[in-house]
């Protein structure tokens, strides 16, 4: 089977973003007042083939610990959609 | 004679100050392709400045797994001096040879200036020519040198005192002593054994007489000064 894999990372909580803050700043500058908590991350996307939903969780998942995130200054989420 | 290998990744860009800087102080060096496998019988490795693989991803995060990677780090495992100057300290920690990681820089801005920084630990192979506590002016230039870690893993590097130099207050007018935001004002590491260091400024650019500072040719002195261990036991 083959699944689109959508891969979410964003700079772990509670270090210093100054990305999201400069945003957030701009956002508010462009009279969005009504926001907080702005962070900046990235996002990748791939086809995945795998026997099922679960091992093609576990196969992204073992990308992120190894390459796709830096376990020390980032978290991330998977997302695992059928094709 | 300390024979140096510097490794050259797709990106690096101070290579050929490091070479330089290790022949101005009587070594050998010689460039070794990120492709290649093997270290050729170096006594030392400095993974260098520049921007290795265009910095995608995260800045080291690809070229941790060049293929030259896996002899520097038995190289590392042997107790073998090993450092890592910038992209070089970046890749270090990419790889888990030290703690840590390097984050965009507080201020977003890529600070290219001299800081004013002091030598924390004079016993590596790489400081022995320093005084400890001394303060030396050298340059530095990033835009991901923000030091982070967890704050037990800081208290960690403290209490083992494994900061090796450090951002201070110096003399430079308006700029902040620490240019990036790194926590505990944290400019280079060591691993416990002391063998392997890491750092964001580039002592291996201002290292000749011509640039009117020496300042940070005493990294290569220091090593000139390491021996091989002189006995090598079987296990």
């Amino acid at each position: 089977m083959t699944f689109r894999i959508h891969v979410r990372v964003m700079p772990r909580r509670g270090l210093l973003d100054p990305q999201g803050q400069a945003v957030e700043g701009a956002l508010k500058a462009l009279k969005f007042t009504d926001l907080t908590n702005v962070h900046v991350g990235r996002a990748i996307e791939f086809d995945l083939v795998a026997a099922d939903q679960t091992a093609a969780t576990t196969a992204a998942r073992a990308m992120c610990a190894k390459l796709l995130a830096n376990p020390v200054t980032e978290d991330y989420e998977i997302e695992v959609e059928p094709k | 004679m300390i024979r140096v290998a510097v490794i050259r990744f797709p990106g690096s860009n101070c290579e050929p100050d490091a070479h330089r800087a290790v022949e101005r102080e009587g070594g050998t060096a010689f460039y070794v392709f990120h492709r290649e496998t093997d270290l050729r019988d170096a006594d030392a490795v400095i993974l260098p400045g520049g921007f290795s693989y265009g910095d995608y991803l995260r800045s080291g995060a690809i070229a941790r797994f060049s293929p030259i990677m896996a002899a520097v780090e038995r190289h590392a495992a042997d107790g073998k001096p090993l450092v890592g100057f910038c992209n070089g300290f970046q890749i270090l920690c990419e790889s888990g040879l030290l703690p840590g990681g390097l984050m965009r820089n507080a201020t977003l801005k890529y600070v290219s200036r001299p800081v004013d920084c002091r030598i924390e630990r004079t016993d590596t192979p790489f400081t022995s020519a320093y005084r400890a506590g001394e303060v030396i002016r050298i340059p530095v230039g990033h835009g991901d040198g923000r030091y982070a870690a967890s704050d037990e893993a800081l208290d960690h590097l403290e209490r083992r005192g494994l900061v090796v130099i450090r951002y201070v207050e110096g003399r430079l007018l308006d700029a902040p002593a620490n240019p990036n935001g790194s926590a505990r004002d944290i400019a280079g590491i060591s691993n416990p054994e002391g063998n392997v260091v890491g750092m964001m400024p580039h002592p291996e650019r201002l290292a000749d007489d011509l640039l009117g500072s020496t300042a940070g040719a005493r990294v290569f002195t220091s090593l000139m000064r390491w021996k091989r261990p002189a006995l090598v036991t079987n296990p």
